[in-house]
């Protein structure tokens, strides 16, 4: 979230699309409630399904799956052409007046620079024009063709709401009356928030649904003030922090990248991502890059990392290519990956494609799960239709605490680091995943110190100065964390003082002031709120230093001051900025840089090469989809994702054998699979069902209750059907389009058992993330006899 | 003097215990007050955190048992935290049921092993599942470790094993995990986020 769970409060348009909170989120969403009953607030659902949140909205617009940047356009494309936008937000915040290159093109939906042969663009070709002095040339009239604005313009030209309604299956007149309210806040006296989840994140186009959000939240200057915001609503106790901590295929804790092989040195690597200043007066913070990843290398190898010897870069392993999820699992389906540790992770029923993963599965040496639960990801070789006598993958389980018994911190959605108390002790015959981690790399180094074996130069090198090595106490990490001054021994209070000579550490820059001199600041429970506006200084710690709304500069004017006096964020008192702790210098005057001190530009991005599909957010088709895409027919589907061996022959094709759009999503009584060891939630919510519209239903002769088939080309699922009228026909390019609904939560383990939803997904994912496409794909439906 | 909403609670079941006596002609307050009070007597309380989705909703667990020699300390409730500015003492339905995730019977105790092609667990120790793993682990990062690509630049990774996970662990393990995991080599590494 850039903003916070509590700052809800604040919004007057509260727009949820891609996230169903009152059921996934629901103590969250209460500040949603709480805007609309103090502020006046509306609430609106855009979603393929009339959701609880959808109950409780002022108006609800159903789409297709999948269409969500067809729709987000065609907001861009009203903004734009009805001058809706905060247009001193815009000249002042966003990169709208830059001048971008010749050489910039698109047509017929591919952008300048696609080789077809690797399916990659050459994002050089979307760079800004520069001037002599090397700084990219501004048009502030915004009347330039070639500047960021008119480009947006003549880009989204093309989403007229006729357009939008073909492809996302609603009627001109809905989509409209959606649009008068999403698009009301570009006024600096309004403010609106967006509220997502993985509705958005898992498409083949989920990267870039989010970019479209960015530009339309930009044109209307909600970004960094309290009630404004894209606000993603992550699905598990600490998504966030695992995150920020980097249990990431391509990063390093606080978002530092994973080096590559082309990046022979140390100094190559940092000056990949140490950027230089595109526009003069840009604060351009990540030129601070060496000191936060030299400052990681300290953590990790202590003495061991030295100016001298490049701060023991080669003791980083550097990919050969993607790393993630996906990929991780095509190297098992083609036999190359040995072995694999699933901790805390259901890496079976999570998907997709459950039959294929099972296939991959069985190609593993050897596969150790650790849970406090004995879940289907340990017993895939129990699995329905799985002969166990044929899998030779051999398979460790070990029982791990779970969340009560441990201290430590989760951070939330909203970025906010809460220390917990260790309720009762570890049971006999449990061990912490500290200690496990501990001992694994205890066991292997002992191992090497044995016999031996590939480059382990790390492994004796790593740092490990813990009162107990065989089970580090989490204080101790989390002071590691924060970081040292190496030369008094000093806790950090600021990554303002890493040093990139070797003089510092910090195991996570972001984390800095987490755990200083004054002691752990993730375990405060102060409740005071002086503004009324929700910060919570006071109340455990936000990552960065306590900044509870992100890119807070760009909440005030040129002068300094809030765009709206009774919602400030921060404020320019003459001397210094006052409030929220300030996303700028605490005493840099308001015209002495630009608000966004992350970006190069010292501006917010409407135009990037950031991703890798394109500087616009462009509607393509779901890999599977139930029609053409009429904006570029010979480019249906998102030109840049990574096909994997035998996918394209496991998708339908053809809407004849595989006529209904589908989705799958959760429900508030369950959270995924753990809950099916729940008893009163068991109870609640007892039984796989499927979600089927009422005319579909009528159609073929599927009665509520009784039991339905649905079937796509990867596998099957059977269960109860639930008719509802919560889910309508819609109308796309002509013709009439069902969509049926599949919770998540069931396998073959638990209180009950039920049909794995993700026998249905399929194997492919977002260009940028590869986060897989869970969220529209093609089925069939039949009643069971 | 200050009031808590706890004990702004409290007054007020006493004082509805108090109308009891003039409805029904008897003091129904000592057995009213002893219903009120026995569930969490005498119970610690310890501050945490929902184990469920990311809102963060701050909750108490009550404990029986001082932790000291022939006791064991057992959560007997849990609750919203009041004081929390997220969820303000409310908890969603799973929240709300989170002392049976917690006391769960179904949670396991001891590490298991499932032989190739076996149909069955058979339970194992601590000392054999640590050197089962740890031997493992290194043979196939021994056979599967690049120090060189075809190019010839270094890049010192382990191809043969993946890592993934979690979003359940807290900060402190997650980043013991990647630093661990890192300096082992292991490139193949994720957790929820991703799906």
């Amino acid at each position: 979230m850039t903003n916070h769970w509590k700052d809800i409060k604040n919004a007057d348009v509260v727009l949820v699309m891609g996230a169903n909170p009152a059921e996934n989120h629901p103590c969250g969403f209460k500040w949603a409630l709480e805007a609309r009953d103090n502020r006046g607030a509306q609430i609106v659902t855009v979603d393929p399904r009339y959701t609880r949140t959808s109950t409780v909205a002022d108006r609800h617009l159903q789409i297709r799956p999948g269409s969500d940047i067809a729709v987000i356009g065609g907001w861009i494309h009203k903004v734009l052409e009805e001058e809706l936008y905060h247009d001193d937000y815009v000249r002042l915040h966003t990169n709208a007046s830059f001048i971008v290159s010749e050489s910039y093109r698109f047509e017929d939906g591919i952008f300048a620079g696609f080789d077809e042969a690797t399916s990659t663009y050459d994002r050089t070709q979307w760079s800004y024009e520069r001037g002599a002095d090397g700084f990219v040339r501004r048009d502030p009239t915004l009347e330039h063709p070639r500047c960021v604005f008119q480009l947006l313009r003549a880009h989204y030209s093309r989403y007229t709401p006729e357009v939008v309604a073909q492809i996302a299956g609603c009627s001109v007149a809905d989509f409209e009356a959606m649009a008068e309210i999403v698009c009301s806040t570009g006024t600096a006296d309004r403010a609106g928030t967006i509220m997502y989840a993985v509705g958005w994140t898992m498409h083949t186009v989920g990267s870039q649904i989010i970019r479209a959000a960015a530009i339309l939240q930009l044109l209307l200057g909600n970004i960094g003030r309290p009630g404004g915001g894209i606000n993603a609503l992550r699905g598990h106790a600490n998504v966030q922090g695992a995150t920020d901590h980097a249990i990431v295929a391509a990063s390093l804790p606080g978002y530092l990248t994973v080096p590559q092989p082309a990046q022979t040195t140390l100094a190559a690597h940092l000056a990949a991502y140490t950027p230089r200043p595109a526009v003069a007066g840009s604060v351009n913070f990540l030129s601070n890059y060496p000191r936060f990843f030299n400052s990681l290398m300290k953590a990790w190898f202590g003495d061991a990392a030295t100016p001298a010897n490049n701060f023991a870069y080669d003791h980083l392993g550097k990919p050969a290519g993607d790393a993630t999820w996906l990929s991780m699992w095509d190297e098992a389906h083609q036999g190359r990956l040995e072995g694999l540790v699933a901790l805390g992770f259901n890496t079976l029923l999570a998907g997709p494609d459950v039959p294929r993963l099972i296939r991959s599965m069985t190609n593993l040496k050897w596969k150790v799960v650790i849970d406090p639960f004995l879940h289907e990801a340990a017993e895939f070789w129990n699995a329905p239709g799985v002969d166990a006598s044929q899998v030779q993958t051999e398979v460790l389980y070990l029982p791990a605490a779970h969340w009560i018994e441990r201290g430590g911190s989760f951070t939330n959605s909203g970025r906010w680091a809460q220390w917990k108390e260790a309720a009762v002790d570890v049971p006999e015959g449990v061990r912490s995943d500290t200690w496990i981690l501990s001992e694994l790399f205890w066991r292997v180094k002992e191992l090497y110190e044995d016999e031996g074996g590939a480059w382990h130069e790390p492994i004796r090198d790593l740092t490990w100065n813990y009162v107990n090595p065989r089970e580090p106490s989490l204080e101790e990490l989390a002071r590691e964390i924060n970081g040292y001054d190496l030369t008094t021994g000093r806790l950090l209070d600021s990554f303002a003082q890493l040093r990139d000579d070797g003089t510092t550490s910090s195991g996570n820059w972001i984390y800095a002031g987490s755990w200083t001199e004054q002691g752990n600041m993730m375990a405060r429970r102060g409740t005071e709120d002086p503004s009324g506006l929700g910060f919570h200084h006071g109340w455990a710690f936000a990552w960065p230093l306590n900044r509870r709304v992100l890119y807070n500069r760009a909440g005030a004017d040129a002068n300094g001051e809030p765009w709206d006096a009774s919602r400030a964020g921060i404020r320019w008192n003459g001397t210094r900025w006052v409030g929220d702790v300030p996303d700028f210098g605490a005493t840099t005057r308001p015209d002495a840089a630009g608000a966004f001190i992350m970006t190069e530009e010292g501006v917010a991005r409407l135009f990037t090469t950031g991703l890798v599909d394109g500087p616009f957010s462009e509607h393509y088709e779901p890999a599977e989809s139930p029609t053409a895409n009429i904006l570029h027919e010979r480019v249906a589907v998102n030109p840049t994702v990574r096909w994997y061996d035998g996918v394209r022959e496991s998708l339908a094709q053809s809407t004849d054998e595989f006529p209904y759009a589908a989705t799958v999503y959760r429900v508030v009584e369950r959270e995924h699979f753990v809950t099916s060891h729940v008893p009163l939630l068991v109870e609640t919510m007892p039984d796989f069902f499927v979600e089927v519209p009422h005319g579909l239903a009528l159609e073929k002769g599927v009665v509520n209750g009784e039991r339905v088939r649905v079937w796509s080309p990867r596998g099957e699922v059977e269960g109860v059907a639930i008719v509802t009228k919560r889910i309508k026909p819609l109308t796309v390019n002509g013709r009439t389009l069902w969509t049926i609904g599949i919770p998540v939560h069931w396998g073959f383990k638990g209180i009950t058992t039920g049909a794995m939803a993700n026998s249905l997904t399929p194997f492919i994912g977002d260009a940028n993330t590869r986060c897989p496409e869970f969220k529209a794909f093609l089925v069939n439906m039949e009643p069971v006899a | 003097m200050t009031l808590s909403r706890r004990d702004l609670l409290k007054g007020t079941a006493l004082a509805a215990g108090g109308t009891f006596v003039s409805a029904l002609g008897f003091d129904l307050k000592p057995a009213y007050a002893q219903s009120r009070e026995l569930k969490i007597s005498g119970a610690r309380e310890y501050k945490t955190v929902c184990p469920y989705c990311a809102v963060g909703c701050g909750t108490i667990a009550y404990v029986h048992g001082s932790g000291g020699l022939n006791t064991t300390r057992s959560v007997i409730h849990v609750e919203g935290d009041p004081d929390s500015p997220i969820n303000g003492g409310t908890l969603c339905p799973k929240g709300a049921s989170q002392m049976q995730l917690a006391m769960s019977p179904r949670l396991e105790h001891t590490p298991k092993y499932r032989a190739a092609g076996s149909t069955e667990w058979e339970d194992v120790d601590w000392e054999w599942a640590m050197s089962w793993f740890a031997r493992k682990y290194k043979d196939s990062r021994d056979a599967t470790f690049v120090e060189r690509d075809a190019q010839g630049r270094r890049v010192n990774r382990c191809e043969g094993i993946g890592w993934v996970g979690s979003a359940t662990v807290t900060n402190e393990d997650a980043y013991l995990i990647t630093k661990t995991q890192r300096a082992l080599g292991i490139v193949f590494m994720d957790h929820q986020a991703r799906i």
